[in-house]
């Protein structure tokens, strides 16, 4: 039994100007110290479907319709704002883009740091500070002795974000969701963080789930990748596997629009168009305006195409003019 | 994949962006009529206002004589006569009411016409200018701000309206003008310049931190390079895109000026009597509360309407303007 | 911190200096005389009193010789109007104004910073809109309205509460609360603008994402940052309650400090006027500089730097 077992999930929001599907039935699962990577351009629900999934969604305007998310036999989508908060920050938690923001500029580190402490394992005031001081050392912060009692602004975005991940792991959880922890860095820093995030890792057996746009960044940590897009996972992949053997058009897409990959001179290849708007509903393939690399009339117009294993755990979305 | 953007708050960027392809091609002033218009509480504040102004200005004239008293029917009952009764001296309330919304209403659109002008002008050539001359500029607001408004406006005001007094007889005397008028308009000339000589600090603040952004900006530069004089940029190119602050401001700023002269003229530093004001009558009317509370729940129900009005209207245009209320 | 203080303090006393003058010049531009009041008084005796007062002297003389006095001697001169030292006239109403300001101030903010703090919680709700509404009658109707009607109203069916008056302990309530209501309503939408602020930020989520229970991370977490907007207006409202203090002390015969200034006004006593005019900007300051030290108590970033961030 996977460690966690996302099923159909569904993220609408609200709005005055029409439901935004955000998340539109996205299944995925992870198992113990593995590590999934989700992939999508900005707006396609790969923070909101992890956001859904511990209660992170401000409700109203959003609001969740439909699936399940199955952790040691809770389902975090209906067991409750209580319970949820013992698992939320202790057993799962979270670390997110941007340090500089992310951290609360008015309290001291050590306040923030042991917050988890207090909280979820009732320890002491000084016992707290010591295992806070000792995960700062465990994240490469130099003197945590002194520094733990300074304040956010008073550390760069990479020491931040190794306070962040600190923070996160004080409690040893069982998953840890990373949602674009090195965007905002600079890309000296952003290799140090990787690094940290899968040292840690495999130090604490953390599982993790990986969100990012960064093709590169996520072929370095994961396991295994599911790309998304309009709401939809539409490839999933071990990660050799999908950078060997990309079958989706979206994915190939991608692929061929990373820089890395191409020939000193070559013109860079970018997705034509933009992603669909989501307030509108999709009936068919979504991807099927921009599809360029695969044969665009012959996508499905009258059903969204559904996960279909192509076989040794490789999945795509069952739409004849993006397969390939 | 080229995009950098941010992925944190998906869905509403998503929402963001239908918008933002709704409303392309319409021009900012414009996009704020329609916005304005989805407010409901701002257009109702809007035509109250309108009406307010309407009966003050306009219905105002075909009404009885706000000074005419009659002790004989001191304290009358609402009547075909007198719509809303008579007060202490008899003198027709409703009619007292609207008189006294002129003053108070110019009152408070002059003071602010005034106090625009000159935090514009400071305003704009602080951050136009900068280095020195901004800092030195900015220093005396920053001064001028920490002084207890009230208090100076109460000082200028006594000394102005003791000048406007004077100014009044001279007229009378000399140009022979009529002396009821001339005591009207002589008696809140002085108001429009207390307040509005002091009210201009925040909006000179406001101005400047739009100059300074708008001066680096590309039409800036394109203008210069044009060979316009730095005034002429100035005046011509960064000023109107300043509006949009300064109409937010402005607004807000006139209920703030028609409670000062309130204040006023209830301290007897403003208005006097037998000239009508808001604060007058509400002054007048307190002294009558328990046997005729009409006197002055009456005004002040349109005192604190106009007020409410304005108010809302203020918050309207900078939710519809998009203007953040800057505070450093 | 103490460089921090001794600037704000200095800068404080630039702002009295201004004060001084602005006040100063203004008051020698009042036409009239301070001693017109009395109808029957000869030439010579007028010029005897300008003598006594040194209102003879030049006018630059009289500008410097003001202050002087103060720092050398701690004096504010004579009451033209009154006969008395304007010293001895500040320290008999100052315990009262400062009693009906705090208290005022205290009242403003038990209602105010709680309401701002609900409605920025309960967004867009009715709670949100009604309590926002009731703020805008708040900033809308006047003392002078607000006064009379809580007299008629309270003090005339509630056993204890006079009309007006000052001496019980009691008759501090019905000013007070005249005076506080419309500083509470602009507290009220200050905290509420500083919250959804601070509620919109991420270290918000950052916060919910460590399974700290709603109230706590509004309390632990949002509330420091969301009251500073408030708290930078505590000076600000404190200048607004001595300008409401004007009204309510003729509403309900509070004999305070604010009755002196406008009599002054009236009557042209230029000493009692700058003496109470400088002790008012005197406070201000002082409330400024409070105001200031508790910002960089609850804002670190304004610890270091000395200036808000941004």
């Amino acid at each position: 039994m996977p460690l966690l077992e996302v099923t159909d999930l569904k993220t609408h929001f609200h709005t005055r100007n029409g439901i935004v599907r955000a998340v539109d039935g996205v299944s995925f699962s992870l198992e113990k110290g593995q590590t999934v990577g989700i992939v999508g351009e900005s707006g396609s629900g790969k923070s909101v479907t992890c956001y859904s999934m511990l209660g992170l969604i401000p409700m109203p305007p959003g609001k969740i319709e439909g699936g399940s998310a199955i952790f040691d036999s809770i389902n975090l989508l209906n067991c409750g704002e209580k319970k949820l908060r013992q698992i939320r920050g202790k057993r799962i938690s979270m670390i997110f883009q941007d340090p500089m923001t992310s951290l609360n500029p008015y309290l001291r580190i050590a306040t923030q740091i042991t917050e988890p402490l207090h909280l979820h394992m009732g320890m002491s005031k000084n016992r707290a500070l010591k295992e806070a001081i000792r995960a700062l050392d465990e994240v490469g912060i130099p003197e945590p002795e002194t520094r733990i009692q300074m304040y956010p602004h008073e550390f760069s975005g990479g020491m931040r974000q190794r306070v962040m991940i600190a923070m996160a792991l004080i409690t040893k959880p069982e998953i840890l969701i990373a949602d674009e922890p090195t965007t905002a860095l600079d890309v000296t820093v952003q290799k140090q963080i990787l690094d940290l995030i899968k040292e840690r890792q495999r130090e604490l057996g953390t599982a993790v789930v990986f969100i990012t746009h960064d093709l590169a960044v996520i072929s370095e940590v994961c396991d295994e990748i599911n790309v998304m897009y309009a709401g939809n996972i539409v490839e999933r992949a071990e990660t050799g596997q999908l950078f060997k053997n990309p079958r989706h058009a979206y994915t190939r897409a991608l692929l061929k629009s990373i820089p890395a990959m191409h020939a000193k001179g070559d013109e860079l290849y970018t997705i034509p168009g933009l992603p669909p708007d989501v307030s509108q509903p999709i009936n068919g393939c979504a991807f099927r305006p921009r599809n360029e690399l695969g044969e665009r009339n012959k996508c499905l117009t009258d059903q969204r195409p559904k996960l279909k294993d192509t076989g040794a755990d490789h999945w795509v979305q069952d739409c004849p003019g993006c397969l390939a | 994949m080229n995009s950098s953007t941010q992925d944190t708050k998906s869905a509403e960027g998503q929402h963001d962006y239908s918008l933002l392809q709704a409303e392309r091609g319409s021009s900012l002033w414009r996009d704020a009529w329609l916005r304005m218009g989805k407010n409901k509480v701002a257009i109702v504040s809007l035509i109250v206002f309108i009406i307010t102004c309407l009966l003050c200005f306009g219905f105002a004239w075909f009404c009885k004589d706000p000074i005419q008293q009659n002790l004989a029917n001191k304290f009358a009952a609402p009547s075909g006569e007198h719509w809303l009764g008579t007060d202490a001296m008899g003198r027709d309330l409703f009619s007292r009411i609207l008189y006294g919304g002129q003053v108070s209403i110019l009152v408070g659109l002059v003071a602010t016409f005034v106090a625009v002008t000159i935090g514009v002008t400071y305003g704009a050539i602080s951050g136009f200018y900068g280095g020195r001359i901004d800092a030195i500029m900015m220093r005396t607001v920053d001064t001028l701000l920490s002084i207890p408004f009230l208090m100076v406006v109460i000082v200028l005001q006594a000394v102005l309206s003791e000048w406007s007094t004077t100014t009044s007889k001279w007229i009378v005397e000399n140009w022979g003008w009529n002396k009821e008028f001339t005591n009207r308009a002589t008696n809140v000339l002085p108001l429009f310049f207390a307040l509005g000589l002091f009210g201009w600090l925040t909006l000179a603040r406001i101005v400047r931190a739009q100059v300074l952004s708008l001066k680096e900006r590309e039409f800036v530069e394109a203008a210069t390079s044009l060979g316009l004089s730095r005034l002429r940029v100035l005046f011509r190119h960064i000023i109107p895109n300043t509006l949009g602050p300064t109409v937010v401001y402005a607004t807000l700023t006139v209920p703030g000026f028609i409670m000062y002269e309130a204040t006023l003229s209830y301290l007897g530093l403003g208005v006097e009597s037998p000239n009508s004001s808001w604060g007058i009558l509400i002054k007048e009317g307190a002294n009558y509360l328990e046997t005729n509370p009409q006197l002055l729940i009456l005004p002040g129900i349109l005192f604190s309407l106009t007020l409410f009005a304005l108010n809302f209207l203020g918050d309207g245009l900078r939710d519809a303007l998009d203007v953040r209320a800057s505070k450093d | 911190m103490l460089r921090f203080i001794a600037s704000r303090l200095l800068q404080g006393l630039f702002v009295l200096f201004a004060l001084y003058t602005i006040t100063f010049f203004l008051a020698k531009a009042m036409p009239g005389e301070p001693f017109t009041t009395e109808k029957n008084l000869s030439e010579e005796s007028k010029a005897y009193q300008r003598a006594l007062y040194g209102l003879d002297k030049p006018l630059l003389h009289q500008y410097l010789i003001y202050p002087k006095n103060i720092i050398t001697e701690g004096s504010l001169a004579v009451s033209t109007s009154k006969g008395r030292p304007v010293k001895d006239i500040i320290s008999q109403s100052f315990k009262v104004s400062v009693i009906l300001g705090l208290s005022a101030l205290g009242i403003a903010i038990c209602i105010g910073v709680p309401i701002g703090v609900i409605s920025a919680v309960r967004r867009n709700s009715w709670v949100d809109w009604g309590t926002m509404a009731i703020a805008m009658i708040g900033i809308c109707v006047p003392a002078f309205t607000i006064g009379p009607l809580l007299q008629i109203f309270i003090a005339a069916n509630l056993p204890g509460i006079k009309v007006a008056g000052w001496g019980d302990p009691q008759d501090i309530l019905l000013p007070a609360i005249t005076l506080g209501l419309s500083t509470a309503a602009y507290l009220a939408r200050l905290t509420r603008g500083g919250m959804l602020e601070i509620l919109s930020q991420d270290f918000i989520r950052t916060a919910h994402a460590k399974g700290i229970p709603a109230s706590k991370v509004i309390t632990r977490h949002a509330l420091r940052g969301g009251i500073l907007p408030s708290v930078a207006f505590i000076g600000p409202a404190f200048a607004a309650l001595i300008s409401g203090s004007f009204i309510v002390e003729t509403i309900f015969q509070v004999p305070g400090m604010g009755q002196h200034f406008v009599n002054a006004v009236i009557s042209r006593d230029e000493f009692l006027l700058l003496g109470v005019a400088l002790f008012f900007g005197f406070l201000i300051v002082i409330m400024n500089l409070a105001a200031d030290i508790l910002t960089g108590i609850l804002d670190p970033r304004v610890r270091i730097t000395g200036s808000s961030p941004k």
